[in-house]
């Protein structure tokens, strides 16, 4: 494979698979919150 | 109890009777199972080395983040607030909008009919793959012994190795579908989302020990960076991301109508807009792998034996298995995952019509999987187990989807975003409990990137047709099932939107319960019983 080729590759898998791994973080992390938050609300 | 109070309750009893899926876990793989299709596989790997290779990850991202996810938001913005199968939930956006529902009702059930065919080769082609039955010609193998393909037109002439797993499928589906959708669609898409990333990835890394995969890989993602100038490449990018996520066609409508209420539809949309494009990454590195193995063993370049669609799936693998080491595996596979994937597919596009029908005439889930199943079935099995039915694919394929689903799509945008003015209050919609949250830029995304965007690629389309008519295929054949198909299905759509709803649907307006709360209608509770905006125990409406 070409350096150009192999940078690319590695460039492709960073940008997309990486977004995955800081959506589903993002996602974890708010619905925690949201579900602490949400808590009381429900015994009200 | 409050008159509020009262429609909030009963709200939750119509949505108990719809159903709904049990978390955001299983929403989330359901419309993942949705979004990566048989196009994730055959189609994004192609595209991608056609129009720029590595180079096409600049436009492929622009249209994921400017046109893709915000689509995919606008779509799940809708369903989730309005509560709603697609009719339903544009009839309650603005009365008049609900054929806009219905025409994707229908694009669904003609996509539903052909969809299934595919999975079915697939599915011979994995028991295929076992012994090689394709030989030393898979391309005659294809066409002649398998599809026992004749002239170009419409024939009864049966082929029952066809037959068989198109029932079979069929089958299969109806069970998942009167299952219900957490039962059903939920489980299915629990079970198989993970099956198929497993059975994939290891296909993958088959693929990259194979020799020669360097050389395809190479191929894949040497960049052209003069392609970043041309319209097409730009067009095809757009395609390619509006096409593999279910978008604009009432798939994400009506799963989004599934979610409970307090769910986090922004950051579920990231997820699954980010998922659908990581397979369709992963697609692409474990086909060239395996093609650059085929143009090595074959002696010629990667270019020469590139391919996208049932060429690929079904003349260059078969290939490619009977040459490699561990062809049977490899073959198992990669047509196991083209039956999973292809599944969960074909149970979201056939949900969005029973979906409609249960809002519509209050029929039992059994009652309305038949209904719509049944035909769907016998229709699908009369046209696509002959010896025509790749060229009535064919068309109704190309037609359908480049016609059908982009101008729906386009008008439904247009519609919400500047017809309607929805766009502001599906915003706040989606930030009571979405992060990051929704704002300016989403609204110019949808309203104004994303339309110009689906325009461009609608533009290439009429293009490249006008230029010369699809394919080979005779002039009525072109007429009755491409043009005349687009042009049958709004008119089909808007006749089913003059049907009355049933008794005690409510209209106009998000349900009660829905975040944020609708204004109160000043106007006073009806002696009757119903409320404003609400169809009468006649079926008229209010």
């Amino acid at each position: 494979m070409s350096t150009e080729a192999i940078v690319m590759m590695i460039v492709a898998m960073m940008v997309i698979w990486g977004g995955l791994a800081l959506a589903i973080t993002s996602l974890v992390r708010h619905g925690a919150v949201e579900d602490r938050t949400e808590q009381p609300r429900h015994d009200l | 109890m409050s008159t509020t109070a009262e429609g909030a309750a009963g709200q939750a009893d119509v949505e108990r009777r719809r159903g709904g899926f049990s978390s955001r876990r299983v929403f989330i793989l359901a419309a993942i199972g949705s979004a990566v299709g048989l196009g994730n596989i055959w189609r994004f790997p192609y595209v991608a080395y056609e129009n720029g290779g590595g180079a096409f990850l600049l436009p492929y991202l622009v249209a994921l983040l400017t046109a893709g996810i915000p689509f995919l938001l606008l779509d799940y913005a809708i369903g989730h607030r309005h509560r709603g199968s697609a009719p339903l939930s544009f009839a309650r956006l603005r009365r008049g909008t609900e054929g806009l529902g219905w025409w994707q009702v229908a694009i669904c059930f003609v996509i539903a009919v052909y969809y299934a065919a595919v999975i079915a080769w697939a599915l011979r082609y994995t028991l295929f793959s076992l012994d090689q039955a394709w030989g030393d010609d898979p391309e005659a193998f294809f066409f002649g012994e398998f599809l026992q393909v004749g002239d170009p037109g419409v024939t009864a002439d049966v082929v029952p190795g066809v037959l068989v797993p198109l029932a079979i499928v069929w089958l299969a589906v109806l069970a998942i579908m009167a299952l219900g959708v957490q039962r059903g669609i939920g489980v299915t898409s629990l079970v198989f989302i993970p099956v198929l990333v497993l059975a994939f990835g290891a296909l993958v890394v088959q693929a990259l020990l194979l020799p020669g995969a360097g050389g395809g890989l190479d191929a894949l993602f040497t960049p052209d960076w003069s392609a970043l100038t041309s319209a097409s490449v730009w067009a095809a990018a757009f395609g390619q991301i509006f096409f593999s996520l279910s978008i604009g066609f009432g798939i994400m409508i009506t799963y989004a109508s599934y979610v409970g209420r307090r769910e986090d539809m922004v950051g579920s949309g990231l997820v699954v807009g980010f998922s659908n494009s990581g397979f369709e990454l992963l697609a692409g590195i474990g086909v060239f792998a395996a093609l650059g193995f085929m143009a090595q063993a074959g002696g010629v370049a990667v270019g020469d034996v590139a391919t996208g669609g049932i060429g690929l799936a079904f003349i260059a693998f078969p290939t490619i298995i009977s040459e490699a080491p561990a062809g049977a595996l490899i073959g198992v596979l990669f047509f196991g995952s083209l039956v999973i994937a292809g599944i969960t597919s074909l149970i979201s596009v056939i949900e969005v019509v029973i979906s409609a029908v249960r809002d519509k005439f209050d029929t039992s889930r059994l009652t309305a999987t038949l209904a719509v199943g049944v035909p769907a079935a016998v229709l699908s099995l009369v046209l696509f187990s002959t010896t025509s039915g790749i060229f009535v694919l064919d068309v109704v394929d190309h037609f359908v989807n480049q016609y059908g689903i982009l101008v729906v799509a386009l008008i439904s945008m247009l519609v919400v975003a500047w017809a309607v003015q929805a766009l502001t209050g599906l915003g706040d919609h989606l930030n009571v409990h979405g992060r990051p949250r929704v704002g300016t830029g989403w609204r110019v995304l949808v309203g104004i990137v994303a339309p110009v965007g689906l325009a461009i690629v609608l533009f290439f389309a009429i293009q490249t047709d006008l230029e010369a008519p699809y394919g080979d295929y005779p002039s009525w054949l072109l007429l009755v099932l491409g043009w005349g198909m687009v042009v049958a299905l709004p008119l089909i759509g808007f006749l089913l939107a003059r049907m009355p709803w049933r008794a005690g649907t409510h209209l106009d307006g998000p349900p009660p319960g829905s975040d944020p709360a609708p204004p109160l209608d000043p106007a006073p509770a009806s002696t009757s019983g119903t409320r404003p905006g609400t169809v009468s125990e006649e079926g008229g409406s209010r």
